[in-house]
């Protein structure tokens, strides 16, 4: 209700008129200007309600495993024996999937954040106008790249690049996963630091310069305290695209169970499990439910990683 | 009679159903004798390879006919055809008693099967790799949960220019059947020793072990590339090993020979009649041996 209110004392006459001097409006346009403001109410709630509405029906195929005699929710968090069609003894672990997914996104960030955050400073502050131009043309390119075709760049080129350089056995591992998800990541962090950067007020720097400041100690001491919010969040959104990618791990990381020891060791993440054998997974069975859970598990992954991002945002704005 | 008329209505389905609908009106297309029908097969990664033969192959006899053909593994395969989605399963194992009883309970039809070839299920190491046969127990040790063999040099195999000789294990996701048949007939039904690469299609196992000096992998006999050696295999250590070939396959002498199926929901009908007869025609089996496979001898033919 306050802000219905707020947008009609925004259209409100001059101050100082009385009501009858205000200009009419026709009820149609109030009408109007109402059912408008309605739906987008409805657009912005939405987000809430199609988020519990996931939730409810991944967690809702999901639990009725939870008290399956086969089922142990220790187990299931904690060992990493995934053995769920096994014929003599079936194991739900999943601690070397929720590993794998973990590591390879880290390597994905070790790489993708100090590239992404140097080649938006770059493009924002350092790289002339046509040079400009021509790099935020490429680097939206690249970011519409579909994950399939980098997990078929993962597969074919960088597994053997791998193995030249690394002399590993198998190409296809963490290391290779980790490559490729920064690869995909780093457009998303440079498109959208970039225009954190580009926020920053000129007179910002105009006084940087008055001080005598450096293009580099105006960018270190002023740009990036500046935007730091807008760059945490191009940093978020690379990270959450590393933790939810599927396709283009499941081809790049070799797909096996295992804590991995190395950056050469192969892995299998949690996302990658689940779509290569949901398929296969008879509906309703223990196996099927326990791939839901799965689910939920990143779920809360995601929801952590996102917390943890906002409290840290928060602390930096207290400071 | 609700399944006679359930048939009806679908044929009837079939006629009007646009592309868009064909995999739900079409699932049951071989209903009537209509001009032009689509027949969807699905499962065996072994057998895409050849499945997409015959259709291509049955195209140009029967134009009329579309056979449309995906993969996934026998299990996927099995899971559309217990919900009806499909005309053909393909599937390089047999069906499960409770997979049987699962259709049955769904579609109100008993699955039926035919045997349309014969595969032997290959282990192959890297063409520089110096051995030649191998014994199922040592199988075993090496992909099965508890085995001892990690390494190359504890078989008594010295490969040349690899530092580290730790073997590199190639296995199949859980949804494939030759997942399966290496479980149940080299590991005894135990389970697989976690940390293999999980490879989802035969192809991409023979890929993988040809670039890798250290691998050992199992896939189909069909997939064989100049890149890859198959292994001659001894059913216990000590006795004579047997290679791969199309005699020992029917002899059953090669301890990892398979039949390779194709279940439909009741006897079939119409157009998946004819498909089926046709595979099993001298012309079907032919393609089948083209593509690396062993053809069902005339004689078992009929089932």
């Amino acid at each position: 209700m306050r802000r219905r209110e707020g947008a009609l004392s925004a259209t409100a006459g001059p101050i100082g008129t009385t009501a009858a001097d205000r200009p009419q409006r026709s009820p149609w346009s109030t009408a109007v200007e109402r059912a408008v403001e309605t739906a987008i109410r409805a657009s912005g709630v939405s987000a809430i309600f199609f988020v519990l509405a996931i939730f409810f029906f991944v967690f809702r195929e999901a639990a009725p495993v939870l008290w399956d005699s086969d089922f142990h929710i220790l187990q299931f968090l904690f060992s990493t024996e995934w053995y769920p069609t096994s014929d003599i003894n079936v194991r739900y672990g999943t601690l070397a999937l929720t590993v794998g997914t973990l590591s390879v996104t880290a390597v994905a960030i070790a790489l993708a954040v100090p590239f992404g955050l140097g080649a938006a400073i770059f493009v924002s502050e350092f790289c002339g106008r046509r040079l400009k131009e021509v790099l935020k043309i490429v680097i939206e390119f690249l970011a519409a790249i579909p994950s399939v075709v980098w997990g078929f760049v993962g597969l074919t080129v960088m597994s053997r690049v791998i193995v030249a350089l690394t002399g590993a056995p198998v190409g296809v591992n963490l290391l290779n996963g980790g490559v490729i998800l920064a690869l995909m990541s780093v457009p998303i962090i440079v498109s959208i630091g970039e225009d954190a950067l580009k926020a920053v007020p000129d007179s910002y720097r105009e006084a940087a310069d008055a001080l005598g400041a450096t293009r580099w100690q105006t960018v270190y001491r002023v740009l990036l305290p500046a935007a730091r919010n807008g760059l945490l969040a191009a940093v978020l959104l690379g990270v959450g695209r590393a933790v939810g990618e599927t396709m283009a791990v499941l081809m790049a990381t070799g797909h096996a169970v295992q804590i991995p020891e190395g950056l050469l060791n192969s892995v299998r993440t949690l996302t990658a499990n689940v779509a290569a054998e949901l398929g296969e997974a008879p509906a309703g069975s223990p196996h099927y439910r326990v791939l839901f859970l799965t689910g939920v598990l990143l779920f809360w992954i995601t929801f952590a990683v996102n917390l943890a991002a906002d409290l840290v945002i928060r602390g930096i704005r207290r400071r | 009679m609700r399944k006679s008329r359930s048939r009806k209505t679908a044929a009837a389905l079939a006629l009007v159903a646009l592309s868009a609908l064909a995999q739900v009106a079409c699932s049951r297309g071989g209903g009537g004798e209509a001009a032009s029908a689509t027949i969807q097969v699905k499962g065996s990664d072994t057998m895409v390879n050849i499945a997409q033969a015959w259709a291509e192959e049955y195209k140009r006899v029967v134009p009329a006919v579309n056979v449309e053909v995906s993969g996934g593994g026998s299990g996927v395969g099995i899971a559309a055809l217990e919900r009806g989605a499909v005309d053909i399963a393909n599937a390089s194992r047999n069906m499960h008693p409770e997979e049987r009883e699962q259709a049955k309970r769904n579609t109100g039809k008993e699955p039926v099967e035919f045997v349309v070839g014969y595969d032997a299920l290959a282990v192959y190491v890297n063409r520089d790799n110096p051995i030649t046969e191998i014994s199922l127990e040592a199988l075993a040790q090496i992909f099965g949960e508890g085995g001892t063999v990690t390494r190359w040099s504890q078989l008594g195999v010295a490969l040349p220019g690899v530092s580290d000789d730790t073997i590199v294990r190639v296995s199949r996701q859980s949804s494939s059947g030759t997942y399966e048949f290496f479980r149940e007939h080299v590991l005894g039904r135990r389970d697989f020793k976690l940390g293999s690469r999980d490879m989802n299609g035969s192809k991409e196992v023979v890929e993988l072990v040809g670039t890798t000096k250290t691998a050992i992998g199992y896939s189909g006999m069909g997939y064989a590339t100049s890149e890859v050696k198959m292994l001659k295999l001894a059913p216990k250590a000590g006795n004579p090993a047997v290679a791969p070939t199309v005699e020992n396959t029917l002899s059953r002498a090669y301890p990892l020979a398979r039949s390779l199926q194709m279940y439909t929901l009741g006897e079939p009908q119409g157009a998946v009649k004819k498909y089926i007869e046709w595979i099993l025609s001298d012309d079907g089996e032919k393609i089948l041996q083209e593509n690396g496979y062993v053809p069902v001898p005339a004689s078992l033919r009929k089932r």
